[in-house]
C-alpha cells in the first residue's frame, strides 16, 4: 500500500464507514473504478438472474398464473434490459478498466475524470431504470421497445426505460473514447500495436464499436422521448410517422452491440487460453485481422433483425450475404484457439474451464446465427424460441463464459487473494450444464411454433416438456451463481494471498507488478520487447521487466467528487422528464422544472471543472521504493 | 477424470434432442411438419443449414476433445515449457476458404428462394386468393375483398390454390404466423405488407401473433381452416346469406340485447368491415373463444361478463357497452350468438 | 505524467499538442466529433425518410425562406475563419488577438442563434410546430438539435475567454482552446449539410 492509500486507511479506522465511502465515491483510479464496475455490474446481474427465474417459473407449465400479462412483459423488458445494458456491459468495463493499462504498461487511463463520469452514469442510469418498479410499473416493450406500441400503448415504464438507457449510454458512450485514447497515446515503449495483448486489440475496436453504434440509439432514445413526452410524431402513424424507422436505427445501434458484447470476450478467451496453454496465441496477425473484419462488418448487418418487415427481396438477400460473411473472421478465431491448445499444456483451471466451455458453446450459437442468415427459414425462426435460443448461445455462452474466465482469471491482480479452485469447479459444471439444459430445448420449441415473448402457451401443442427442462436448468445455473457469491466472500475473508505473477505462468504485463497493483502501477515504465512481454523477458531468465525510464515521483491525478454530481444532477434532470409525461396532454410543469434544474446543475459543474485546474498530487520515490520492497 | 465426466454430460442435451425430435412438436402448429409448399421450401432450406453445420460442429468437436485429451496436463510436468508457435499460414488459408466456400453452398438456394417465396405478383396471375388482414390488440380481422365478406379470428382458405394476405395492423406492429403454412410476415399500422402461403390438405392449423404487441400478445390466436374449392365457395355464399334468425325466446331477447349493448363495436354480417371488434357473423361456427377460449357457453358468459380477466389488456369493456348488462342478460347473449352458424 | 510548467515559456511550438494531456484531449476530441457525426447522420437520415410527411400542416416548400437561410450560412461560415485566426494568434501566443477573434466568433454565432429564433418564431406563428407532423418533428429535432449545438459552442468558448484573462495561453490551456475551435468547425460543417439538405432540397426540390 501506498502512503496515500496508508493514510486513508489510518483516517478511515478514525473516520470509518463515511470515509470509505467518501473514497468510493470520489476515486478516478481506473483500478478502483473496475471494482466499481464489477459489483455494480454483478449486483444488476443478480437482480436481472432473479427475473430469468420468474420468467421461467411461469413457463414451466401451460397455462400458468403466475406472472401473467403486462406484469409478465415488465419482467421480460427488465431482465433483458438489465442484462445487456446493466448486467454484460458494465462487467466489460470493468475487465478493461482493471486490465488494459497494466497491459499496455500504462499507469491510468487518458481521462481518469471522464472514467468516473462514465461508471457513476451507468449505475444512476440502473438505479432510474429499476426504480420504476416502485412507480407505476417497469416499461413492457421488451428491451427493444418497438413502436408504436412503446411511444402510444404502454404507460410510465417507457420513460424509466428511456432516459435510463440515456444516462448509462452516455457513460458507456465516455468509456469507450476513454479507451480508444489509452491504447492509441499510452503504451509503453516498445509496444507497438502488433505487439499489444489481444485483449487490448479487441478493446480497441469494441470501442470504436461503441463510438458509432452508441448515437443512433442516442438519436432514437430522443425520438421515442420527444414522442411520448412532448408528442412529436417520429413514430405516430396518424400524423405522418413510422415505427420502422425506430426498427432501423435499433438495429444499427443493436446489431453492432452484440459485436461490443462478445469482442472483449474474445479478447478474454484468447489471453486465457493462451496463458493455460503455456503458448502463445496462434495466429496472432490474423486474430487482429478478424476482429477488425468482424468489427467493421457488423456495422453492414442490421436488416437481419427485420427479415419479416416486409422490405422487400432485395434488401432480405443482400443482407443476408453480408450476415453470413461474418461467420468467416468467426471461425478463423474459433480454429486459432484450437490450435493455441495444440501443442501446449492445458492447465485446467476455473478460468480455462469457463474459457474451454465457451468454445463449443459459442460454435453452436454461431452455427445458429448462420441459420437465422436465410431470410426464408428466418421467416420461421423470427420472434420464436429459436432466437431465444441462438441468442443466448452467443451472450451466455459467449459473453458471459468470457467474463466468468476473466473474473476468475484476473481476480487476484484485483484482489490480491485468489478465488478458490474447487468452488469455482462446482460453478463452472453447474451453470454450464444449467445453461445447456436450459437453452438447448429452446431451439426446438421454436422450430415447434412457439413465439417469443408469449407469457403463457397452451396445453396440448408439446411444448411442455422442453419448456420443464429449460426452468429446471435455470435453477441449476442458480444454484452456480449463488455458490459463486459464497466463494466471493469465504476468499475475501480468508482466501489464499496471490502473487504478482498468479498463475505462475503470466504472459502479459499485468504479471509483472505485485497483486493487488500498487496505486501508481509501474515503479519504472517497462521496456517492452515483442508480443508476450513479461514471457519473453521470463524466458530471458529475468524476474522484472526491463525498466524504460529512471526511478522517480510519480504523478497522480486528485479524487474527485465532481463525476458523482454530475451524474446526481442527470439523474434529477431524468427523474423531472419522468414525472413530466403525461399521456393525456401537456408534459406537466413541475417535471420540466426540475429536468431544467437537473440541466443547469450539470451545466454549472461542468463549469466549475473547466475552472478548476487539478494539479494531482505526488507519489515519492522513496515511497515507491519502500511499496516494491515490501511486495518482494 | 475430468474429461470423462465432461463428455458423460455432453450426452444430456443431445437426450434432450432425441427426446424431442420424437416428437416434431404438433401437427398443424409445428413448422418441422410443413403442410403446404412455402413452409415445405423453408423446412428444406433449414435441412440444409443444419447439415452444413452439423459438419462444422462436428470437425470443431473433434479437434477440440483431441486437443484437450492429448494436451492436457499431466502429473509431473510442471516445469515443461511447450514449443511457442507463431501459426501456419497455411492453416489459415484452409479454414477461411473452407468456411467461404460452405456460406457459398448455403448462399446457392438462399438467394433465389428469397426471391421466390416473397414473390406475390405471380401468384396473382395463378388467380390467387386475395385477403386483406388486419391486426389489432388483441385479435384479427379477415377481408375477402372479391368475394366482399369479411370475417374475424378463423379464416377460411382453399386447398387448390396459393393466398395471398395482405397485411395490416388498426394499431401497434403485430406479425401474422402460421407456422405449420409459412413464415411471417409483420403488420404494420400505416403499410401493407403481403404474405403468400398455401395450404396442401384439407385441416386446421393454428395461427399466431408474433410480434409483441401487449399484454395479450400471448392470447392472439387465430385460426386457417383450410377446405375444398367447392367448400370455399359455398362457405363464401353462406356467409353473404348470413345465419338464420334466432329460434328460441331467449335467443331473440339476446338479439336484441346485442343490438343495444354490442353493435357499437361489434357486427353481425358479412358485409360490415371496418369494426372496432370482431365480426360475429359466424361466431357459432369458430373453433375458439376469443382466439383461445373453449367455445362453450359457460365460457362465452365469463368472457362478456369481464372480458380483462380473461385476456389482459382486451379492450371489450365488462358486461357489455353500457356495463350494466345481468348475468340473466349475458346468458340470452350467449345464447344468441351460439344461433350465429351459417354452415349447414 | 504531465508537464505543466510551462507557462512563459513561449518558444514551445503547437502548445495544443506539446503534453500528453494535450495529445490525450486532441485525439480523443476527433474520436467524439466521430460519435456526433454519426449522430447527426442519424439525424439526417430520419429527416430524409419523413420530409414530405406534412399530414395537414405546412411543407418545406411553403416555409423556407432561402435569403434568411443564406444570412445564416454566411453568418456561420464566417464564424469558422474568425475561429481559424483565433487559434492562428494562439499557436504565437498572441493572447489578446486570440481573445478578439474568439470574441467575434461567439458574436457571429449569437447572430446566428437570433436569427434562428425569429426563423422558429415565424414558423409558429404559421402553424408549424414540434407537434404539427412527422416532417415538422424531424425539422425541429435536427435543426434544434444544431442550434443547441451552436448555444453550447457559444457558452464554451466564452467561459474559457474569460479564463484566459487570467490563465493565457500555456501548454495546459492551449488544448483547451484548440478542441473547442474544432467543435466550433465541426458545427459549421453540419450547418452547411443542413442547409443542402433541409432547406435547398427543401424549397428547390419541392
Amino acid at each position: 500500500m501506498t502512503t496515500h492509500a496508508q493514510s486513508l486507511a489510518v483516517s478511515s479506522q478514525r473516520k470509518g464507514f463515511l470515509h470509505w465511502l467518501w473514497t468510493w465515491i470520489t476515486t478516478v483510479d481506473h483500478k478502483k473504478i473496475a471494482i466499481l464496475y464489477l459489483f455494480g455490474g454483478g449486483l444488476f446481474f443478480l437482480i436481472g438472474g432473479i427475473e430469468a427465474l420468474l420468467i421461467r417459473i411461469q413457463l414451466a407449465v401451460p397455462n400458468n398464473h403466475f406472472l401473467v400479462g403486462s406484469e409478465y412483459n415488465q419482467v421480460m423488458t427488465m431482465h433483458g434490459t438489465t442484462m445487456i445494458f446493466l448486467a454484460a456491459m458494465p462487467l466489460i468495463f470493468a475487465m478493461m478498466n482493471a486490465v488494459i493499462p497494466l497491459q499496455i504498461g500504462a499507469r491510468d487511463v487518458a481521462f481518469p475524470f471522464v472514467n468516473a463520469l462514465g461508471f457513476w452514469l451507468f449505475f444512476l442510469g440502473g438505479i432510474v431504470l429499476n426504480t420504476s418498479w416502485f412507480f407505476g410499473g417497469a416499461p413492457a416493450g421488451g428491451w427493444t421497445a418497438y413502436t408504436p406500441l412503446a411511444t402510444e400503448y404502454l404507460g410510465s415504464g417507457m420513460d424509466f426505460y428511456i432516459l435510463g438507457l440515456q444516462l448509462s449510454g452516455a457513460g458507456t458512450l465516455m468509456g469507450a473514447i476513454n479507451f480508444l485514447v489509452t491504447i492509441i497515446n499510452m503504451r509503453a515503449p516498445g509496444m507497438t500495436f502488433m505487439r499489444m495483448p489481444l485483449f487490448c486489440w479487441t478493446s480497441l475496436v469494441t470501442s470504436a464499436l461503441i463510438l458509432f453504434a452508441f448515437p443512433p440509439l442516442t438519436v432514437g432514445l430522443f425520438f421515442e422521448f420527444f414522442d411520448h413526452i412532448f408528442h412529436a410524431n417520429f413514430f405516430n402513424t396518424a400524423n405522418g410517422g413510422n415505427g420502422i424507422i425506430w426498427e432501423h436505427i435499433f438495429w444499427i445501434f443493436g446489431h453492432p452491440e452484440v459485436y461490443i458484447l462478445v469482442l472483449p470476450a474474445f479478447g478474454i478467451i484468447s489471453e486465457v487460453v493462451a496463458t493455460f496453454s503455456k503458448k502463445r496465441l496462434f495466429g496472432y496477425s490474423s486474430m487482429v485481422f478478424a476482429t477488425v473484419l468482424i468489427g467493421f462488418l457488423s456495422f453492414m448487418v442490421w436488416v437481419h433483425h427485420m427479415f419479416t418487415v416486409g422490405l422487400g427481396p432485395v434488401a432480405n438477400a443482400v443482407f443476408a450475404i453480408a450476415t453470413m460473411t461474418i461467420a468467416v473472421p468467426t471461425g478463423i478465431k474459433i480454429f486459432n484457439w484450437l490450435f493455441t491448445m495444440w501443442g501446449g499444456q492445458i492447465h485446467f483451471t476455473t478460468a480455462n474451464l469457463f474459457a474451454l466451455g465457451f468454445i463449443p458453446t459459442f460454435v453452436m450459437g454461431g452455427v445458429t446465427g448462420v441459420m437465422l442468415a436465410v431470410p426464408p427459414a428466418d421467416a420461421q425462426y423470427h420472434d420464436s424460441y429459436f432466437v431465444v435460443a441462438h441468442f443466448h448461445y452467443v451472450i451466455l455462452g459467449g459473453v458471459v463464459f468470457g467474463l466468468l474466465a476473466g473474473v476468475f482469471y484476473w481476480w487476484p491482480k484485483m484482489f490480491g487473494r485468489m478465488l478458490n479452485e474447487t468452488l469455482g469447479k462446482i460453478t463452472f459444471w453447474f451453470f454450464f450444464l444449467g445453461f445447456h439444459l436450459t437453452f438447448f430445448p429452446q431451439h426446438f420449441l421454436g422450430l415447434m411454433g412457439m413465439p417469443r415473448r408469449y407469457f403463457t402457451y397452451l396445453p396440448g401443442e408439446h411444448f411442455e416438456l422442453g419448456n420443464m427442462l429449460s426452468s429446471i436448468g435455470a435453477f441449476g445455473m442458480a444454484v452456480g451463481v449463488i455458490v459463486l457469491l459464497i466463494n466471493i466472500v469465504v476468499t475475501t475473508a480468508k482466501g489464499k494471498r496471490a502473487k504478482g505473477d498468479a498463475w505462475g505462468i503470466g504472459r502479459t504485463l499485468e504479471w509483472s507488478i505485485a497483486s493487488p497493483a500498487p496505486e501508481y502501477n509501474f515503479a519504472q515504465t517497462p521496456l517492452v520487447k515483442g508480443i508476450d512481454a513479461f514471457w519473453k523477458e521470463k524466458m530471458a531468465g529475468n524476474k522484472k521487466m526491463t525498466p524504460a525510464e529512471p526511478l522517480g515521483d510519480v504523478h497522480m491525478p486528485s479524487p474527485t467528487v465532481i463525476p458523482f454530481l454530475m451524474s446526481l444532477s442527470l439523474t434529477l434532470a431524468s427523474f423531472g422528464f419522468i414525472f413530466a409525461a403525461n399521456q393525456a396532454g401537456k408534459p406537466h410543469t413541475g417535471g420540466l422544472i426540475t429536468a431544467a434544474i437537473g440541466i443547469g446543475l450539470m451545466l454549472l459543474l461542468m463549469l466549475i471543472h473547466s475552472i478548476k485546474d487539478d494539479h494531482g498530487f505526488h507519489i515519492h520515490k522513496e515511497e515507491i521504493m519502500r511499496i516494491e520492497k515490501e511486495a518482494e | 477424470m475430468k474429461r470423462k465426466w465432461q463428455r458423460w454430460f455432453r450426452l444430456l442435451p443431445l437426450a434432450a434432442l432425441a427426446l424431442l425430435l420424437s416428437g416434431c412438436g404438433k401437427e398443424g402448429v409445428s413448422a418441422l411438419e410443413p403442410l403446404g409448399p412455402v413452409a415445405k421450401d423453408q423446412a428444406d432450406l433449414m435441412l440444409i443449414s443444419v447439415l452444413i453445420m452439423v459438419v462444422v460442429v462436428l470437425v470443431v468437436g473433434f479437434i477440440y476433445f483431441y486437443v484437450l485429451i492429448r494436451f492436457r496436463k499431466r502429473k509431473g510436468q510442471e516445469d515443461y515449457i511447450p514449443k511457442q508457435v507463431e501459426g501456419n499460414t497455411t492453416l489459415e488459408i484452409v479454414w477461411t476458404v473452407i468456411p467461404i466456400v460452405l456460406l457459398c453452398i448455403l448462399a446457392v438456394p438462399t438467394v433465389p428462394k428469397t426471391f421466390s417465396l416473397s414473390d406475390t405478383h405471380s401468384a396473382k396471375k395463378e388467380s390467387a386468393l386475395e385477403i386483406e388482414v388486419s391486426a389489432n390488440q388483441f385479435w384479427w380481422q379477415f377481408t375477402y375483398p372479391k368475394q366482399k365478406v369479411t370475417t374475424a379470428q378463423d379464416v377460411v382458405i382453399p386447398t387448390d390454390r396459393p393466398v395471398v394476405f395482405k397485411l395490416t395492423s388498426n394499431d401497434v406492429i403485430h406479425s401474422f404466423w402460421v407456422p405449420a403454412l409459412g413464415g411471417k410476415v409483420d403488420a404494420n399500422p400505416g403499410q401493407v405488407t403481403t404474405l403468400k402461403l398455401e395450404a396442401d390438405k384439407e385441416g386446421t392449423y393454428r395461427g399466431r401473433c408474433a410480434e409483441l404487441c401487449g399484454s395479450s400478445h400471448a392470447l392472439m390466436y387465430f385460426n386457417v381452416k383450410a377446405v375444398s374449392s367447392a367448400e370455399f365457395d359455398r362457405w363464401i355464399k353462406e356467409m353473404k346469406a348470413g345465419p338464420d334468425q334466432p329460434a328460441s325466446a331467449s335467443a331473440k331477447q339476446g338479439e336484441q340485447l346485442f343490438k343495444q349493448n354490442c353493435m357499437s363495436c361489434h357486427a353481425v354480417g358479412a358485409s360490415q368491415t371496418n369494426k372496432l371488434a370482431p365480426n360475429l357473423t359466424n361466431f357459432a361456427d369458430r373453433k375458439y373463444i376469443a382466439g383461445f377460449l373453449d367455445h362453450d357457453k359457460k365460457t362465452l358468459e365469463k368472457w362478456i361478463a369481464d372480458p380483462s380477466a380473461l385476456k389482459p389488456g382486451a379492450t371489450m369493456p365488462a358486461r357489455g357497452a353500457s356495463g350494466k348488462l345481468t348475468d340473466e342478460q349475458i346468458k340470452q347473449i350467449a345464447d344468441y350468438l351460439f344461433t350465429l352458424s351459417v354452415e349447414k | 505524467m504531465s508537464g505543466t510548467e510551462n507557462a512563459g515559456l513561449q518558444a514551445i511550438p503547437n502548445p495544443e499538442k506539446a503534453t500528453l494531456e494535450g495529445k490525450n484531449k486532441f485525439l480523443g476530441f476527433w474520436f467524439f466529433l466521430g460519435g456526433e457525426t454519426v449522430l447527426f447522420g442519424t439525424l439526417f437520415a430520419t429527416f430524409l425518410a419523413l420530409r414530405d410527411k406534412v399530414a395537414s400542416g405546412p411543407s418545406a416548400h411553403e416555409l423556407f425562406s432561402l435569403p434568411l437561410t443564406f444570412l445564416s450560412t454566411i453568418i456561420l461560415l464566417t464564424s469558422s475563419l474568425t475561429s481559424v485566426f483565433a487559434i492562428l494568434a494562439m499557436k504565437d501566443y498572441k493572447a489578446g488577438a486570440m481573445r478578439l477573434w474568439f470574441w467575434i466568433t461567439v458574436l457571429l454565432g449569437l447572430a446566428f442563434l437570433g436569427l434562428e429564433i425569429y426563423e422558429f418564431h415565424e414558423y409558429l406563428g404559421e402553424h408549424f410546430g414540434f407537434t404539427t407532423s412527422a416532417f415538422s418533428s424531424a425539422f425541429y429535432t435536427l435543426v434544434g438539435t444544431h442550434g443547441c449545438h451552436v448555444l453550447f459552442g457559444v457558452l464554451w468558448i466564452s467561459e474559457l475567454m474569460l479564463q484566459s484573462y487570467k490563465k493565457g495561453i500555456t501548454t495546459v490551456t492551449a488544448p483547451k482552446y484548440y478542441v473547442a475551435a474544432l467543435y466550433w468547425h465541426f458545427i459549421d460543417v453540419v450547418w452547411v449539410f443542413i442547409f443542402t439538405v433541409v432547406y435547398l432540397l427543401g424549397i428547390l426540390g419541392g
